[in-house]
Parts: C-alpha cells; structure tokens; sequence
C-alpha cells in the first residue's frame, strides 16, 4: 500500500470563512430580520405522559400583540397535525390526543414580538389528565407498560423494531466452545448535541408568488425542501431553503422539528414572515438527543488472549416517536460496526427500538450513524476481557489488530473496510505517550497507595481504537426517506479564470469554504483565494443530502475533485485548440496543459478560461466554456480509524478525575487541511470528555427531564480538557478519488472509550471492572463503594 | 432566548434612596446586584418581581478595609474584588479558596457577596465560608442598621433574614491571632455548584502551634459546610469535638464523622445521599488539616 505523508498543496491555510466570524459578522437565522416579520412561541407539555382534556386559547388570543393561535386541532384540519419522521413514523407537530414527552409541542403562538409570544403562552389554558410514563427503556416491553403509542391502529406495545446483523448460528458456535467468555452490560446514556446556537427557522410565504422561503440553520437543506414538498404538497420549485452560518450542528440540526412546520403555519396563516428560535431549555429539553443504547456485549476469546467472537444485544431508546434519521435499511445505523479493529471469526448483534415517554430522536451530536455506541462498547469489552485475563490492554489490543495485508478487510457483519494500518496508527500513540514509562509510574503510585499515602490519588491509563465507518454512502445501499445518499457539484469558471463552486452540503462550523476551495486549488492548480464556494442555498446549489455523520469529506469532497477533473478535461480540449495540437498530445502539471515533449508549448487554466469565452475556434460541437456539473455516488463508505490513550489521576476519597494527558493519533487518509483536521479533532476530544466525564440527560420517574439547561447539562470547558497531543497517520482511501476519509466524528467516536478505560483502570485496586458513563464523582465514588449509580434515571 | 416576564426598573442612587424605593414598592420589587441569579431566574420565570432596584451604582457599598480588629466587606464587593484581595488572602485563606471555585470569571466580575448571601441558595459558598469564620451581617431597614450573626443570616433555603424593606450593607469578620482557614469543595465541573463542600477556620494555642512538630490544641475552630443540608451551614457537633482538643488526624477524622452524621443531604444529580454524607465528612477533615497546616505556618 502506498502512503502519502504530506497533505495536499494548500495544507494549514487559514479558514477563509473566519475573516467574518472573528469580526462578528456571521449572518445565523437569528440574525436574519425580514420586513413586518412576526414571532413565534411554543407551548410544551409539562407531563411526560398525559391526555389532553381540553385547550382553551381566547385569553392568548385576545392580547393585543397576539396574530396568532396555532393548536393540534387547527393543524388536523389541514392534515398537518402530525408529520413523518426520517425513519418512517409519524411525530405530532402539535399533540392532539395525547403528549408524549415532557416538553412536546401543544400550542403555536404568532405575535408582534418574542415578549408577547412568549406571555401569551401563559394565557393558555390546558387540561391535563396525567398518564403514569415510561421512563427505564428497560421496563418498556413489559406487559403491563402503558402504551405509548395508540395512536396507531392496533398498536398494543412500545415495540419499534427489530434488526440484527452478523452470523447468529457461526457466533453462538464459537461461543459454546470457547476458553473464555465475558459479559458485561454497558450504558451508553443519553446525552445531547446542545450545539452553540439553538435551532430556529424563519418562514417566509409569499402570496403572490406562491413561494415558501424558509431561513434555517439545518444541516441538510435540500433534504429539507424535498420532505417540506413531500409533506405539504407544495410544489419543490416554489420551496427555497436558505441555510446560513450555523453555530454547530453535531446532528442536532438534520431533522425537521415541530417548530419549523409551526412557523410555515404561521406564515401562511398571517401572511407574514414568522420567525421561530428555541431557547436553550427547549433546545436541551425537545430536540434531538443522542445514543441511549443499553447494550450487553459478550466476548469470546481463548485463554492466551486471541479474541474471537463477538456477541451483542442492544435495547435502544428512541423516545416517544422514532425519529432517528439512519439510512432506511439500517434502524441502528452503522452499529453494526462493532466488531471494531480486530480479527475475528464471528459477530453478531440484534438490536431492538423501543417507544419511552421521552423527547425523540437519536440522530444526533457526531453520532456517525450508531458508530459511536458501536466503538465504545467494543473498546470497552476489549478492556474487559484484559481486565478478567490480566492482560496489559494495549498489549491484547496490539494482538488482535487486522494487519495491513487484510485490507480492503471483509468484515464479519458485512461491511468492506478500505485501508488501514491498525498496529502503525497504535505505535505511535504509544509511542507519543510513553506508555512503558506510563505503566511504569502507575506501578509505584500503587504500591505508595497501597501503603496508606494520605491524599494520594490513582492514576489510570486508557486505550481505545476505533474503526468508524462514514461517509454514506452506496445508493444502492443506502437512503433516508427514499433519498439516495449522494452529493452533486458544480464548478464554473469565469472567463479571468476564477471559479465558483457550489454544493450540495452546508457548514457547521467544519470549514468547507476553505477545504472545499483547497481541493479545487488543487485539481486545478489556482489559488483557493480565487474560488469562491458557495452553499446552503437550495436555489443557488445542486441536489445532495447534507452534512452529517462524517460524510461531507467523503461524498461531497469527491464530487468536488471529480467535478474539478471535469473542468479540467474540457480545459485540455480548450487548450489544444489554443495550441493546435491534439488534446491527446497534453500533460498536465498544476495549473496548465503543456505539449509532451515540449514543455514550453502550455496555457495555463487562465489562459485557457479567458480562450474559452473568446472567440476562438473550438472544435465541433464543444462548447465555450469550462464548467461543470456532477453527482457523486461514493462506491463504499470510508472507514478512518485512531489509536488513542488517556491518562487521568482519579482521588478515590471524592471520586473525582482528572484528565491528565490524552494523545490522540488520527487516520482519516489524505489531510486536506491538517489545521483544519486538527481542530476537528480538538472538538472532537472534548465532546469526549464531557460524555464520558460529565453529560448526561436523565430522567425521574415522572419522566421529568433531568438535563433542561446548561446547569443541569454540563458541557466541558477548557479546564477539564489537557493540552491534546496529537499524531496523524495517512492511510489514503483507495475509492476516494483524492484518498480522504472524512474526519468530523472520529474524535468523538473514539475518546469516550479512551476516558473512562482510563478511570476504571485507576479503579483497579478496588476490584472495580466497569462503571456506566458518565463518571462523575458520585458515580465514582460509588463504583468504587461496589454499588454503581444506574445513570440514565435520577438519583434517588 | 429566554425572556422575562415584564417589569419596572429603577436606578437607585444612595443606600437611602434603595430603601425608599424599596418601600415604595412594599415587597413588589427585588434589588438587582450582580443579578447573576436573579436575572435567570426571572428570565425562567420563577421570579416575578414587579420592579427591579438596580443598586449597582452604590458604589459605597463596595470595599473591603480593616477596622480595628474587624475585616470589612460591603455587600457589594464583587466575588472578583474577594478574590483579588491580599488583605482576605492574608487573614482569611478560606474567602479565597472558596472564591476561586465560585463559578467562573465572567460570574465572578459581577456577582457580589451581598448577593451570594441574600440569594440564600443551599449551594452558596460564601454562606458555609462566612458560617465557618462567625462573620456578622449589617442590615438597614427603614428604622436603621441591625447586626445578625451569619450562623442565624439564612431562616431556610432561598430565605433569610432581610426584609422586604432591607438591604444587606455590610459583612464583619473578627480578625483573631493564631488561625488558619481553608475551603474545600467538589464539583462535578469548573464553575459547577458544589456537590459538597466544607469549610474550616481553627485558632490553635500560640505556644504549641507547629512547635516542635506538636499539633497544637484547638483554641477555637469554626466548620461550615455548603449544599449538605447542614443548619446554618455550620457543624456544630464537629466543632464541639475539636475545641480544647489536640489538632490531631485523629480527631479530625471524629469531627468529620460528626459533621457527615449531622447534616442531612438531599439526592440529586449531583450525587446521593451516601455520597454527599462521605464528602460532608471526607472534605471537613481536608478543610481541617489545611487551616492547621496554615494555622501552623506550614502551607500558603
Ligand atoms: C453559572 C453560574 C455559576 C455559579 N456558581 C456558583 C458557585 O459555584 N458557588 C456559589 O456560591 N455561587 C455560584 N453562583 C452564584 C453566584 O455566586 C451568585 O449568583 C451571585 O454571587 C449572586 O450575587 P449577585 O450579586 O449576582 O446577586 P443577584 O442575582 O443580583 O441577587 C440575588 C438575590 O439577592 C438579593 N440581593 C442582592 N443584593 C442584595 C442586598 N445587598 N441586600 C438585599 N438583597 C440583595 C436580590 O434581590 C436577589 O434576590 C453561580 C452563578 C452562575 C450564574
């Protein structure tokens, strides 16, 4: 396999967009005001589980800067009442029957400002008839659990489906004769994406025209307008979504919320534009939330340490409508990438949703598709299994790696993984770390606790490698609501040779209007200064699904490159008549055709953008022009990977950690922009820390959400995050046309893993094997006690 | 963006003009300090108030000087001025260990200690640290200034002894020869509220106090603890133990046992009930042997 160390040409350039964003000139939806605009509010439920006896709406409506009163009633006379999911289910807009989570939508107020809207809320009066919840995604198939979801025809239990991957039979086989087998139950709770800016729409319905412009921070904006069109029966053509700078997305922005549709409503409704943007606690409280994956992982493995096979059930929470966007034929998403960076001889996983009385969705914060459940169950169990054989965990890591010469590597549960160097990438990393002298320092910090040290703390150290699988991905595979996962390109180049492109995905925050350009510089050999990228905009930018789960790189970072060969294929043809040679007798070098064997004989792409809009001869049935237009269909997913080890010092006597070091080795192929990689990765490992260390969205037994704002939800911040260190490998992607495998999740698939190996490896002297996430001090102070915390309900 | 409900605002521009204004409005009206707590709850709603008294301008209220054998603070010292002080830092260590883990910079430039005590929230570290080293507050009213103990300040969560019609002008702290103080605290994340915390002030007798590697003999020590439900944010039983006993480890370790035997935490997520009793106990015994570490000259 050929390795390719150097990034590409423009490398570490600095972000084009932050000339803007440093000045405060960002434009987000809430900065957008449009003439005689309007605002909206939402009532929400207080009860978790209740039926709605009765709405009364006259005294909100009476006060004097109200337009407007939105209810479930007034939306089921328009059949909007209830709207589909991504996943083929149906959510309420607003609740007509029933509410089904604390915080659903009730009632939509329109008034002359967000002051009024918000106070006539308070004029709402609503009856409820308290329901008992749901709330242990444990207890939710049992018999007697209340039933969440009658309003489906026939629907007698909180079941949504089941799905399995793997071989059942050749795993249970391996299993029954294997030396060792360990069990483990493992929590990945619920947590929330709580991206910067909340989510918000503006919806502008223009009666003349009969056009629906809607401003929203999504990160899918074209798949927004096919399912408003879909959904509304109005016409796609008359439907233009704008999507501007948006403060972070992590997944959170991909669906459609209830509010968004109250807003369009509401515009219709009062012909005036109507603007909607969440506060923090309906943000936290309503939007999509991530994982909630109760899983018992199992592996098989002989004594000396060779893993085997892998087995795993999964109960997984998707709240009260299943809204999760996974593409169609994968209810749990890539999970099934669980078997992680080993060789083994057999996997399986069955993994079965459930309906609970709280917020739906599941698409969200980095979530790579349920790879990030997938990576930190595996990485765990690999722990585990050292933990019960007394294995060094790097060493029974370092033995079970695929080795370079099985890529492109088929895998147990169907995947084709594209290119790695597994033992390489975990090298370093321990190399970075000095994991000998680690381990080393650990060993005589023991023996000084052991020896009754007052006030000394345990250091732990933990490992994890993750193999991600994004950039979705095959259309023949794969589609969220019948939509193939595909992007499309545009390229032009303007006659003084400077080029606009436009795509099909929108930015969060990950940069593409410098990597997006950096690739352009590169196929065509101008500087990224002059190209100007556009997105966001569905009338301005082709078809394509959006950003998320790691995919922009993969999919849309190819269609870019291949659409620049576009360009500069039909530029070869320009040149040749420029040169009177035939194209076929063209090289190419950064930036200009030339004559083979006559190097002096070139134009450059300039040279040769001013020749095709002039008057040139072109040959028959060439058009005068450079541009270019293509949709990428990526062949296979791309599969980066990383070796990461976390050092923290655990003080047993409070249970607190602290995280000391956390070294983080990266392989997502080819670096676009390494600086740019690198603060993807710096996100990444926070967000880690904060999961594995800190966040948390629980529930009482009421179903009261327990994580509704920022002092219940805790966010890391610069004092809990060391200084990272970091090291990359480059394992190109042999199907991507320039080698890239997408980089936005990896650091979050992979360092919760790393964290809380760490703290339980602290733990060791008390016996412990594992803790649930997130490790606060209570949580680990009472593992260390022998009775953990069940974290995902409240404490009592 | 959460918004308030609506109100009336006025700027007061004395201590007598905040008064009048609070009369006024007969118990309508809340002042606004450093409105770090007050401005979400209202933004929450769960606070009402029908006028806001802004007394940011009293800048009277704010300083921090020695009176005779008294420390001074106005109540409108910000949590930043505590913090930056050598004068605390010198004779009260512990007004310092507990500012630095007060929330954050940005809360800290703002939020007042005036504040911090009136806001009465179980969490507040000042309460246990004011409790801890027998601080007294000044409170005028409408018929003059009056003086209550910190130890008899808080009548409940959220509640104290300031009327309606009062201000909290001022906090005195005896300055006492021969002491120690520390504060020790566990959140579950910088800036978080505590989970626990526990803070010591202890006097040891002059003579024995780090001589000749003697521990010394409590003189006089004052615990408070912080978020454990402890009355008055103080624990009496632990100090009682230790006055006229050696400082020893020992002996802390029975105070903290006490102090976790005699507060009574709720469960939340913050942790339960077990845990925030171990801490009551674990943390009293660190806060201990700092301020005797310190009492002793042997610690910063
Ligand atoms: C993010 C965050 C984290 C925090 N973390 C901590 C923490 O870890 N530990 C901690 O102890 N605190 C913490 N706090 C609280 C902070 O210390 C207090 O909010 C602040 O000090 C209260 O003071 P203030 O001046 O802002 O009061 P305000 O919010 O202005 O007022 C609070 C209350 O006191 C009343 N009041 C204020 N001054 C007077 C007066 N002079 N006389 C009579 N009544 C008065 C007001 O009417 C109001 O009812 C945190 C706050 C925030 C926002």
């Amino acid at each position: 396999m050929t390795t390719v160390e150097t990034p590409m040409g423009y490398g570490s350039m600095r972000r084009k967009e932050d000339a803007r964003f440093i000045r405060g000139r960002g434009t987000y939806v809430d900065d957008v005001t449009l003439p005689g605009m309007l605002y909206g509010a939402v009532l929400r439920s207080p009860f978790a589980h209740a039926r709605i006896v009765s709405i009364d709406t006259k005294a909100a409506e009476a006060h004097p800067k109200v337009r407007a009163v939105i209810t479930g009633a007034i939306l089921d006379g328009l059949k909007l009442a209830w709207m589909p999911t991504l996943s083929y289910d149906t959510q309420a807009v607003l609740a007509t029957d029933k509410v089904r989570f604390q915080g659903q939508e009730v009632a939509f107020v329109v008034a002359e400002d967000r002051y009024a809207a918000r106070d006539a809320l308070e004029l709402i009066d609503v009856e409820y008839e308290p329901l008992p919840a749901v709330v242990d995604a444990r207890r939710a198939l049992d018999p007697d659990a209340p039933v969440i979801r009658d309003d489906k025809d026939g629907k007698t239990d909180n079941h949504i489906f089941d799905w399995s991957s793997g071989d059942k039979d050749a795993t249970d086989r391996v299993f029954s004769e294997a030396e060792v087998v360990v069990t483990q139950d493992v929590l990945y709770p619920r947590v929330h994406p709580a991206p910067l800016e909340t989510c918000g729409a503006i919806a502008d319905f223009d009666k003349v025209t009969g056009k629906l412009t809607i401003w929203c921070n999504t990160q899918a904006p074209h798949a927004h307008r096919t399912v408003y069109a879909m959904v509304a029966g109005l016409p796609e053509h008359k439907i233009r979504i704008i999507s501007p700078d948006i403060g972070g997305g992590f997944g959170n922005k991909v669906g459609i919320y209830p509010g968004y549709v109250c807003a369009v409503v509401g515009s219709i409704v009062t012909g005036r534009p109507v603007k909607w943007m969440e506060d923090r606690s309906e943000n936290l409280m309503s939007t999509s939330f991530a994982r909630d994956y109760h899983m018992r992982g199992e592996i098989a493995a002989t004594r000396d340490g060779k893993i085997r096979a892998v087995r795993v059930s999964v109960i997984a929470d998707h709240g009260a409508f299943n809204g999760t966007a996974q593409p169609t034929k994968f209810p749990a998403g890539f999970f099934h990438v669980f078997t992680g960076s080993y060789d083994l001889e057999a996997a399986h996983c069955a993994v079965t949703g459930v309906y609970t009385n709280k917020a739906p969705g599941g698409v969200a914060y980095a979530c790579s598709f349920r790879v990030t459940e997938a990576a930190y169950l595996i990485e765990r169990m690999v722990d585990v299994l050292a933990y019960e054989l007394g294995t060094d965990p790097a060493a029974l890591r370092m033995r079970n790696l695929l080795r370079p010469e099985q890529f492109p590597y088929p895998s147990p549960t169907g995947w084709e993984y594209d290119s790695g160097d597994y033992p390489r990438a975990l090298a370093l990393a321990m190399d970075i770390a000095g994991y000998d002298d680690l381990r080393a320092e650990q060993a005589a910090q023991r023996e000084r606790w052991a020896a009754g040290e007052v006030g000394g703390t345990l250091m732990g150290v933990g490992i994890s490698f993750f193999t991600e699988a994004v950039g979705a991905g095959p259309r023949k595979h794969m589609d969220i609501l019948g939509l193939g996962m595909a992007d499309g390109a545009e390229l032009r180049v303007h006659p003084t040779g400077k080029a606009v492109l436009r795509i099909s995905v929108q930015s969060q925050g990950q940069g593409h209007e410098t990597t997006y350009a950096q690739i352009v510089a590169e196929e065509l050999g101008i500087s990224p200064d002059d190209i100007e990228v556009v997105h966001g905009d569905t009338d301005q930018t082709p078809f394509g699904l959006g950003t998320y789960g790691s995919r922009s790189t993969p999919v849309s970072g190819a269609a870019t490159a291949v659409v620049a060969r576009k360009v500069r294929e039909r530029a070869r043809i320009v040149a040749g008549a420029m040169l009177e040679v035939s194209p076929e007798d063209l090289e190419w070098e950064k930036g200009r055709w030339f004559v083979r064997g006559d190097p002096d004989q070139g134009r450059t792409i300039t040279e040769i953008a001013l020749a095709a809009h002039s008057s040139l001869e072109l040959p028959e049935g060439v058009e005068g022009h450079l541009d270019a237009t293509t949709v990428y269909n990526p062949p296979n997913l791309t599969f980066p990977f990383g070796a990461y080890i976390c050092v923290v010092d655990v003080d047993p006597g409070t249970g607190r950690v602290k995280v000391r070091r956390f070294v983080a080795v990266d392989d997502c192929g080819v670096r676009i922009n390494p600086m740019i990689v690198e603060g993807q990765v710096h996100g990444g490992l926070a967000d880690g820390i904060g999961m594995a260390l800190m966040e948390l969205i629980a529930f009482d037994p009421d179903g009261n959400c327990l994580g509704a704002s920022f002092m219940d939800y805790l966010l890391p911040t610069s004092m809990e995050c060391p200084s990272w260190e970091l090291g990359a490998t480059v394992t190109p992607s042999p199907h991507h046309p320039i080698g890239a495998k997408g980089v936005g999740e990896s650091a979050t698939v992979g360092s919760p893993a790393a964290v809380v190996n760490a703290v339980l490896d602290a733990l060791k002297p008390f016996g412990v094997r594992h803790a649930d996430m997130p490790l606060t001090p209570a949580a680990v102070w009472r593992a260390i006690q022998g009775a953990p915390l069940r974290t995902d309900l409240a404490i009592g | 963006m959460q918004v308030p409900a609506h109100f009336e605002y006025e700027r007061a521009t004395s201590v007598d003009h905040a008064l009048a204004l609070l009369a006024r409005w007969g118990g309508e009206a809340r002042v606004v300090a450093g409105g770090h707590s007050l401005i979400p709850m209202m933004k929450l709603r769960l606070a009402r108030p029908e006028a806001l008294i802004d007394i940011n301008d009293l800048t009277e209220l704010s300083y921090l000087r020695l009176a005779g054998d008294e420390l001074l603070l106005g109540a409108m010292t910000r949590h930043a001025d505590l913090l930056a002080s050598p004068l605390v830092g010198e004779h009260y260590p512990i007004l310092h260990d507990a500012e630095r883990v007060i929330a954050d910079p940005i809360v800290r430039n703002r939020g007042t200690i005036g504040g911090s005590l009136c806001q009465a929230d179980p969490s507040e570290d000042l309460s246990a640290a004011f409790a801890a080293i027998d601080a007294v507050a000044v409170i005028r009213g409408p018929s003059g200034a009056r003086t209550v103990p910190v130890r008899e300040f808080h009548t409940g969560p959220y509640e104290t002894v300031v009327g309606p019609d009062e201000l909290l002008t001022e906090i005195r702290v005896p300055i006492r020869p021969g002491g120690g103080s520390a504060y020790e605290k566990v959140e579950r994340r910088v800036g978080d509220w505590a989970v626990a915390a526990a803070g010591a002030a202890i006097w040891l007798d002059g003579e024995s106090a780090g001589g000749a590697g003697q521990p010394g003999i409590v003189r006089d020590v004052g615990i408070g603890l912080t978020a454990v439900g402890a009355s008055h944010f103080h624990a009496a039983e632990a100090e009682a133990s230790l006055r006229g006993a050696p400082a020893t480890e020992e002996n802390f370790a029975e105070a903290g046992r006490l102090a976790g035997a005699h507060c009574e935490p709720a469960a939340d997520q913050r942790g339960p009930v077990d845990y925030k009793r171990h801490l009551a106990s674990e943390l009293t015994v660190r806060a201990l042997r700092r301020a005797a570490a310190r009492a002793r000259g042997q610690e910063a």
